[in-house]
């Protein structure tokens, strides 16, 4: 059975320093993966290898059938792979609507045309307003990026994300620097735009964890420490050991 | 409502597009002597050149500091052709289609140096530009035969007569070059309308996150520059024939950051605000420098007080006025552009004064002590005048300063009126 996405033994060294240091992944087709582990565990280099950021030491990556470890990041889009950003990294000077319609075009197969006008484009420009309701900015379709508030612009970056039709999504601390109650909104979006996808996401909030995932990949000191479903994971000592334990421990001592 | 709304916009733009049209068509008889002719002639050669730098600079965020080598090569090219084809007259038929020689030759150079360039972008980019820039100067020195050494090469645009039209009046050259700009203009704003068009302003503003949807970020700046050399050449190809005559500097470092300036006086933001810079361009080049031999430094201040205090250029002080005017709260500012307007006007002229005089002690000295400066007579040798400008001067930026600051404080409350207006309408909307 192929899977959607699979790492083997994959390593990462910048210099000296080795930031993953052998990671073995296989994501099933249609599962939502949450990646968690302390700051700097190497979460973050593990998506930017994934999604062709940076190229990888050693090991291999394949989407699906294909092996995309070492090509470009606009190369992984194209085969179905597409990823969002931890800090809100879309185009601040064009409009939502704008925004959205540059993450359909590649996918529709408009490339580098210039001999069509944009306006003609029924089916971009539908995409593209059904993507806007999806992420509930339909009212602010001319609004440029820049103008909108950090939740709306959070949002975009899902939509943007999302746009091309990916089969599988990363997200990278989607809900990042928002409130609780933002959160909690945010992560029925996320359900909402991911339904039949393959997704991995990085992620703090335990609760959302918990609420997400069907699996969570654990990561520390550039290792999976732990990939298994949320119940497995809770229950397993080495996670409670290394991760979670101290987590709980930090979350109470912060009056949560 | 957004049918209403579409061909409400689409009639506007009917209309903006026969405004241009005509008034390319009726100015050469409203400014029909022959300074006027040659004016606009090279005014439509800017608006050209300036909107296919734009392509770069507003609307895919390059810093081009060589953009005239495009121009420039397409002129030479332009100009070879034509000569090759004088063996007796040329059919006015070629003289017709030399401009597109010129562009094709603009396309053939940004194919071959845009590869390089585009590579890299922002400051990377810059300083690329500015070294082939360089190198394609110096290749003028070292390559005589293609660009005529010191004297340039010149040719002869007179063709044999067709419908009477002989491209030997400066007239016919006028209306083949309105032709060339209507149509150049079109086609690059219907380029800021393609995937393309928008996928740069996308790689102007991310070209990181481009990447992440598909598109290969180096690729659109380096069509996009190919696209700019295109037109540049078409302005090439049409200078040519305009002075029948080319020279190195065309290629030169001046050239190109004329372009660079104008195109940012003009405004790079907004479609049509190289335009604007272009038409100033060649008032400043043709008029302003007959005026005074200062216009270099004048020039060198509106710059830098524009980058300062606009760096939208003139287009989006325009724009942020029509805003303004759009929810009626330009009337109430009129008195307070007046007097900004009479006392910059104060200020300007005590400035130029001393300006003036000091050029004129430094380099004209030769002439006698005194110059006609507005039809006034200012002696620099005499106390009283250099006292008086200056008193002009520190009372004229005195003056400005007290009238900008009250202008600014109702300014901002304006501006503040119009974002409340804007929110609730788009609450409205929804």
């Amino acid at each position: 059975m192929t899977h959607a996405l699979q790492l083997k033994n994959l390593r990462k060294s910048f210099g000296k320093t080795e930031i993953i240091r052998g990671v073995d992944l296989a994501v099933q087709p249609g599962e939502r993966v949450a990646v968690i582990g302390p700051n700097g565990a190497g979460k973050s280099t593990l998506f930017n290898l994934i999604s062709g950021r940076f190229a990888p030491s050693s090991g291999e990556i394949w989407l699906g059938q294909h092996r995309i470890d070492g090509k470009k990041p606009y190369e992984i889009n194209r085969m179905g792979l597409s990823r969002s950003f931890q800090i809100t990294n879309i185009f601040p000077k064009l409009s939502v609507f704008e925004n959205l319609r540059c993450g359909v075009l590649w996918s529709l197969g408009y490339r580098y045309t210039f001999l069509k006008f944009l306006a003609n484009l029924t089916d971009a420009n539908a995409r593209a307003e059904e993507l806007m309701r999806m992420i509930h900015l339909e009212h602010k379709h001319d609004v440029l990026a820049v103008n909108l508030t950090y939740a709306e612009q959070r949002a975009l970056e899902i939509g943007v994300t999302i746009a091309g039709g990916a089969g599988v999504v990363l997200l990278d601390e989607p809900t990042a620097g928002m409130s609780r109650s933002e959160t909690a909104h945010f992560i029925d979006l996320i359900r909402e735009v991911t339904v039949g996808k393959t997704l991995l996401t990085v992620e703090h909030d335990m609760g959302v964890v918990f609420g997400l995932a069907d699996k969570i990949a654990v990561v520390v000191y550039g290792e999976v420490l732990a990939f298994d479903t949320p119940e497995a994971v809770r229950a397993n000592p080495r996670v409670q050991e290394a991760y979670l334990g101290s987590h709980v421990a930090e979350s109470q001592a912060a009056g949560h | 409502m957004t049918n209403f709304r579409a061909s409400t916009l689409q009639r506007a733009r009917w209309i903006i597009w026969s405004v241009f049209a005509l008034t390319l068509l009726l100015a050469p008889l409203v400014f029909s002597g022959n300074l006027g002719i040659t004016i606009l002639c090279q005014i439509g050669i800017a608006i050209i050149a300036c909107l296919s730098y734009n392509i770069l600079l507003g609307q895919g965020g390059m810093l081009s500091f060589g953009h005239a080598v495009y121009s420039g090569l397409g002129a030479f090219v332009a100009m070879h052709a034509l000569n090759a084809f004088t063996g007796g007259k040329p059919s006015a038929l070629l003289v017709m289609l030399l401009p597109l020689v010129g562009g094709l030759a603009g396309l053939f150079f940004a194919v071959l140096l845009g590869y390089v360039t585009t590579k890299k972008s922002g400051t990377t980019f810059a300083m690329i530009t500015l070294g082939i820039g360089e190198l394609v100067f110096a290749m003028s020195l070292m390559v005589p035969e293609f660009f005529g050494g010191e004297g340039g090469i010149s040719g002869n645009r007179m063709t044999e007569p067709l419908l009477g039209i002989t491209f030997g009046p400066q007239r016919q050259v006028y209306y083949l070059i309105a032709v060339y700009t209507f149509l150049s203009v079109v086609t690059m704003y219907a380029f800021t309308r393609t995937p393309l068009g928008r996928m740069l302003n996308a790689v102007r503003d991310n070209p990181e996150r481009v990447e992440f949807v598909g598109y290969n970020a180096q690729r659109i700046r380096y069509m996009a520059f190919i696209v700019a050399g295109f037109f540049a050449g078409i302005s090439g190809g049409l200078a040519a024939l305009n002075f029948e005559i080319v020279t190195a500097e065309v290629v030169g470092a001046a050239r190109s950051g004329s372009y660079l300036l104008f195109t940012f006086l003009g405004g790079a933001t907004f479609f049509f605000g190289p335009i604007i810079g272009a038409v100033l361009m060649v008032l400043a080049f043709v008029l302003f420098s007959e005026l005074t031999k200062a216009w270099l430094l004048y020039l060198g201040l509106i710059f830098m007080f524009m980058v300062m205090y606009a760096p939208g250029g003139i287009a989006s002080l325009i724009m942020m006025n029509v805003r303004v005017a759009a929810y009626g709260r330009l009337r109430g500012l009129l008195p307070q552009y007046l007097l900004l307007a009479v006392t910059a006007l104060i200020a300007l002229l005590g400035l130029s004064a001393l300006t003036e005089m000091v050029y004129h002690r430094q380099l004209d000295g030769a002439t006698g002590a005194t110059l006609n400066f507005l039809g006034m007579a200012l002696d620099d040798g005499n106390a009283t005048h250099w006292l008086s400008a200056l008193a002009v001067a520190v009372l004229g930026v005195g003056l400005f300063e007290w009238v900008r600051r009250g202008f600014a404080q109702r300014w901002h409350v304006v501006q503040e009126y119009v974002e409340q207006q804007e929110l609730k309408k788009r609450e409205h909307a929804v």
